[in-house]
């Protein structure tokens, strides 16, 4: 990689109030001003967003991807955790 | 168990991989070529169309034109984007591509002869697209996948704009209708050429259609593509120029001649009408640029972003 060239951006829309920012795809930009700017053009050209952000690639911590039964599987044996663990008779209404 | 037991799992349970998922070399190798070569096809794509920018007959064909060109840029953009969870890097595509290393859609070394032209690719060469693009949209590969559904959906503003331009100059004196017909003669051969070799000669389909990065063959995207433009020729009051087309009852499809594959054979080699010239304003296009990328990033530097 070249000294000039630019980093890589994770761009977030948020497609209209009341709904979370959701990973769009990623871009890039020689600064955060810019890396905003463009994800307006490439990202919502046709209305599809209320706000942007915009995150260097490189700050996302993620989680190992070999390490995922580790990491994932102990919320796997907690079945006491969902409402259908429990039995209730049918005639008891609204629960 | 083989060291790719979870990705063959995940493939045969019709699952998406994800980058950062174990997979076989093969399979992100053929991903890195198959994104690259398609984002480098929108970004030469933007060439035999922005020719007719500064020359579109009105300020709203201006405009539409304007748009859809800017559209290609971004599609490029989503699959470079692609391209990079696979750990390709963005500016060595490009190098790839200005080098002759890396190959885009034939469709684009042919050259856009009058304002008619940019109808015809609108309805037919965007048409091949989405007809290509609508089954990739369930492509194996998850960050493709995605880009294939953004593409898809501006594709359709892409076709329809084509068709209504092309109804419009239908319309008009009989040197547009004239115009319409030879954008058409000289566009729907190239057209069908879109969907690759047939499918006897494509040795890469087979091992592409068993990790799901393909759903259809070549010959069969080919085919209904030939069956959805017809009706739309007929609408249009254009002919399409192969005599041997016609309807099959017996097969519930329309027979049609083959394209001349030794002349696909030597524009993909290079020796299109157009190959040097979109090589050339893509290279100069990068050299021009390259002030400005620089000048971006030393400001970026002292700025405390």
């Amino acid at each position: 990689m070249t000294s000039h060239e630019w980093p890589l951006f994770e761009v977030f829309v948020r497609a209209k109030r009341g709904l979370n920012h959701v990973h769009v795809g990623s871009l890039r930009a020689a600064d955060h001003e810019m890396a905003l700017h463009h994800a307006r053009d490439l990202y919502t050209r046709r209305n599809e967003g209320v706000s942007i952000w915009v995150v260097r690639s490189d700050a996302v911590v993620a989680s190992d991807p070999a390490a995922k039964e580790s990491f994932f599987e102990p919320s796997g044996d907690k079945v006491y955790r969902h409402p259908t663990h429990y039995a209730i008779p049918d005639s008891v209404p609204h629960i | 168990m083989s060291a790719f037991a979870e990705f063959e799992a995940a493939i045969a349970r019709d699952q998406r991989i994800e980058p950062a998922d174990e997979m076989p070399e093969g399979y992100r190798k053929t991903m890195i070529r198959q994104i690259a070569q398609h984002a480098h096809s929108e970004i030469i794509g933007m060439q035999p169309e922005g020719d007719w920018i500064t020359r579109a007959p009105t300020l709203r064909r201006k405009a539409i034109l304007l748009a859809k060109v800017q559209d290609e840029a971004g599609h490029g953009l989503y699959l470079y984007s692609a391209a990079e969870t696979l750990g390709a890097d963005r500016g060595d595509l490009t190098r790839r591509l200005i080098e002759g290393r890396q190959k885009y859609s034939s469709i684009f070394n042919y050259p856009t002869r009058s304002f008619a032209d940019v109808g015809v690719i609108g309805w037919l060469v965007d048409g091949a697209a989405i007809c290509n693009q609508v089954p990739l949209c369930r492509s194996s590969y998850g960050p493709y996948a995605r880009a294939m559904i953004r593409i898809c959906k501006e594709e359709s503003f892409h076709q329809r704009q084509g068709y209504e331009l092309l109804m419009t100059m239908m319309r008009g004196t009989a040197e547009q209708q004239a115009m319409v017909q030879d954008a058409v003669d000289r566009w729907w051969w190239p057209s069908l050429m879109m969907f690759g070799p047939p499918d006897a000669e494509s040795p890469n389909t087979a091992q592409s259609m068993a990790w799901k990065i393909k759903r259809h063959t070549n010959d069969e995207l080919r085919q209904r593509f030939v069956d959805m433009s017809v009706p739309q020729a007929a609408a249009l009051g254009v002919t399409l120029p192969d005599p041997d087309l016609r309807w099959n009852a017996d097969r519930g499809h329309h027979d049609f001649g083959q394209p001349d594959w030794a002349e696909l054979k030597r524009v993909i080699t290079g020796g299109g009408p157009m190959n040097e010239e979109r090589i050339r304003r893509r290279r100069e296009a990068d050299s021009d640029g390259a002030w400005v990328r620089e000048a971006a990033a030393a400001h970026a530097a002292k700025g405390t972003s």
